[in-house]
């Protein structure tokens, strides 16, 4: 296996060939901010969070997706990067209705994370305060449409790791929503094997397990990484 | 006349290496809008490892006022089924597939008649001309989605998924249909193939400009006299377009041509006598596109004309990625905001870093190009946004009755 030697944000880094800049960054202790992204599921580079400056690409890059390669030169904090995030989480939540306040996932939330990481206050767009709805068929979870970002962790993580596919997107643009078995109550679908790793996967309070309240949405992230390692490496180890 | 010389020409008097070296030399760009020089895409994907690959034409044809494939599907299919055999007997296919849109019936009907009898007569199928080289052509129909004319989300609709555009690269030429190295090439593209084997690749870069070979088709509609398709050399003026082949307006003067689509952008007046190719028209702020060309006079508002494009973007964009699925939205918001009288000029400030985020940071180029109408009508015709802002500073008293 051959090395990549790269600079991040100055700093010299090497990293093994076929990894993504993502990897190589947090490797190296910098943190490139990411909302679809979840370590062992299919990267979708759909949230644009993650997309950085690399030295001789008119584009800018998506991190999840882009392999590091020798010599390259790579920004992930610039101004205009972070302008362009804080814009892009005002979007999302000018886009759906994300009550903080009421939610299971207030104080363990991606987005309420991201948007504190960016120095949100409050978002420059005009809410769209769509009619959404609530399904709570399923007798153990719960979800909530209007606390989804469309990040499809959930699409994934029951496709590629369940292997229920209870999960896909329905719709397109703005009209996009997360639909179950065959736009069915969730509680309908017989592929559901109520395993929950949606739950895990959701960044938001959108799938939540019933019974947990404002603030209470715990997520074992450990259990996902325990799956992936465990299918990948075949290493058995928690 | 002459149908099916230059694929007998190819198959039988020249090498793989041979035709591509030809479209190499000719000089031709693909006519879908991007303008990628056809030959360098071919050669790559020839170059690429792997028994099985595929050749795909894109007849998604979906920019508003814009009809030129629909017109060569429906008057010559076999003009491109030609192009597509001498492609997949040049990058080593045996498989190709048309998708077209539903939305033009006459021209699955003719396409599915000229398949079938070019099969019957050995032009297509097994061992084609008595040769070694097989290839098959089949018809894929798309559901009506503009944004499965993005090379991406095509192969996601072929295979049978969600037209949803993935990131490049891996571009198709590597990773393409069901994981094979496939070319993907416009209707016009491959509809250019069979004069420049007949006639020569000499021939074809003798006409057109030093960047921009060849011929090319525009669909003239909109305020223009005369509308309907002209085809004409590369580096032909849009004055001559216009003016002459078009006839101008009838009342009053030509304000503006667009070009490109909802991905490219407002050309005023006072550019009409830059020679149109693929260069020129991306330094005034838009693209050459598919061809559509949509005409205005002096009645059209310019405002009006971006907040039309942004509702097709909006309603056209598939909603995977949030900068255009959520940025559209709120681009078209806010001009529907300025049409409406009841914009700031801090509005117009918003939305032009909003166009810059959503062109910067989209997947895809139906996002990275959505903001592209709004961005050249503020380039050259600000001044109409301006009388369109709110009137007055309204007091808070005004403001309640």
């Amino acid at each position: 296996m051959s090395v990549k030697t790269l600079k991040i944000d100055g700093k010299d880094v090497a990293a093994e060939e076929g990894t993504m800049l993502l990897q190589a960054a947090q490797d190296a202790g910098i943190q490139i901010p990411t909302l679809c992204f979840l370590a062992g599921l299919t990267p979708a580079a759909a949230c644009r969070m993650c997309l950085v400056e690399v030295e001789g690409s008119h584009k800018l890059l998506p991190a999840c997706v882009t392999e590091v390669a020798e010599g390259m030169v790579v920004q992930t904090h610039t101004p205009k990067l972070q302008g362009f995030r804080r814009m892009n989480v005002e979007l999302l939540f000018a886009e759906g209705n994300h009550v903080c306040a009421v939610c299971v996932a207030n104080g363990n939330c991606e987005l309420q994370d991201l948007a504190i990481a960016l120095g949100m206050d409050h978002s420059r767009f005009p809410y769209r305060f769509p009619d959404r709805h609530v399904d709570i068929s399923h007798d153990q979870f719960g979800i909530d449409h209007n606390r989804c970002v469309l990040c499809t962790r959930c699409v994934r993580v029951c496709d590629e790791i369940e292997g229920a596919h209870v999960w896909d997107v329905a719709q397109r643009g703005e009209h996009c929503f997360i639909v179950s078995g065959l736009h069915q109550p969730w509680g309908e679908v017989d592929a559901c094997t109520s395993c929950g790793k949606c739950v895990d996967a959701c960044p938001t309070g959108a799938i939540f397990r019933k019974g947990s309240t404002i603030g209470e949405k715990e997520r074992d992230r450990a259990k996902l990484e325990f799956l992936v390692t465990a299918r990948e490496k075949h290493q058995w180890t928690r | 006349m002459g149908g099916y010389e230059p694929l007998y020409h190819a198959l039988y008097e020249l090498s793989s290496a041979a035709v591509i070296e030809e479209i190499t030399k000719s000089g031709l760009r693909g006519r879908g809008g991007g303008g990628y020089p056809t030959g360098l895409k071919w050669a790559t994907v020839a170059k690429m490892p792997g028994k099985q690959k595929y050749v795909i034409c894109n007849a998604d044809e979906g920019d508003p006022g814009a009809f030129m494939d629909r017109s060569v599907l429906e008057s010559d299919p076999h003009r491109v089924l030609e192009g597509m055999a001498i492609a997949g007997y040049a990058i080593g296919a045996n498989h190709g597939f048309i998708y077209v849109r539903a939305e033009y019936p006459l021209a699955i009907q003719r396409l599915t008649k000229a398949i079938q009898q070019a099969k019957k007569y050995g032009l297509l199928g097994s061992q084609i001309f008595e040769s070694g080289f097989d290839f098959k052509i089949d018809i894929r129909i798309g559901a009506g989605a503009f944004v499965c004319g993005e090379e991406t989300a095509l192969i996601h609709s072929i295979e049978g998924g969600r037209g949803n555009p993935r990131p490049r690269p891996p571009y198709p030429a590597e990773v393409g249909l069901w994981g094979c190295p496939t070319l993907i090439n416009n209707v016009e593209t491959y509809a250019n193939i069979t004069p420049i084997i007949r006639k020569g690749a000499e021939w074809y870069s003798s006409i057109g400009t030093a960047g921009s070979k060849g011929t090319k088709v525009f669909a003239l509609t909109g305020k223009v006299q005369h509308t309907g398709l002209v085809e004409v050399p590369m580096g032909t003026t849009l004055r001559q377009i216009v003016e002459e082949m078009g006839g101008g307006v009838a009342e009053g003067r030509v304000k503006a041509v667009q070009t490109g689509g909802p991905s490219g952008g407002c050309i005023p007046a006072v550019f009409f006598d830059t020679p149109v190719d693929y260069e020129s028209l991306q330094q005034l702020g838009t693209m050459m596109g598919s061809g559509g060309m949509i005409v205005m006079d002096d009645a059209t508002s310019m405002v009006e004309i971006a907040q039309f494009y942004m509702d097709f973007c909006r309603g056209e964009s598939c909603g995977k990625c949030v900068p255009c699925r959520a940025g559209t939205v709120q681009l078209h918001e806010m001009l529907t905001k300025i049409v409406n009288h009841q914009a700031t000029e801090t509005d117009i400030e918003q939305m032009e870093a909003l166009c810059q985020m959503v062109k910067e940071m989209s997947l895809c180029g139906l996002g990275q190009s959505a903001p592209n109408p709004v961005l050249s009508t503020l380039r050259y015709f600000k001044e109409e946004y301006l009388a369109r802002l709110r009137p007055e500073v309204e007091t808070f008293a005004t403001a309640k009755d």
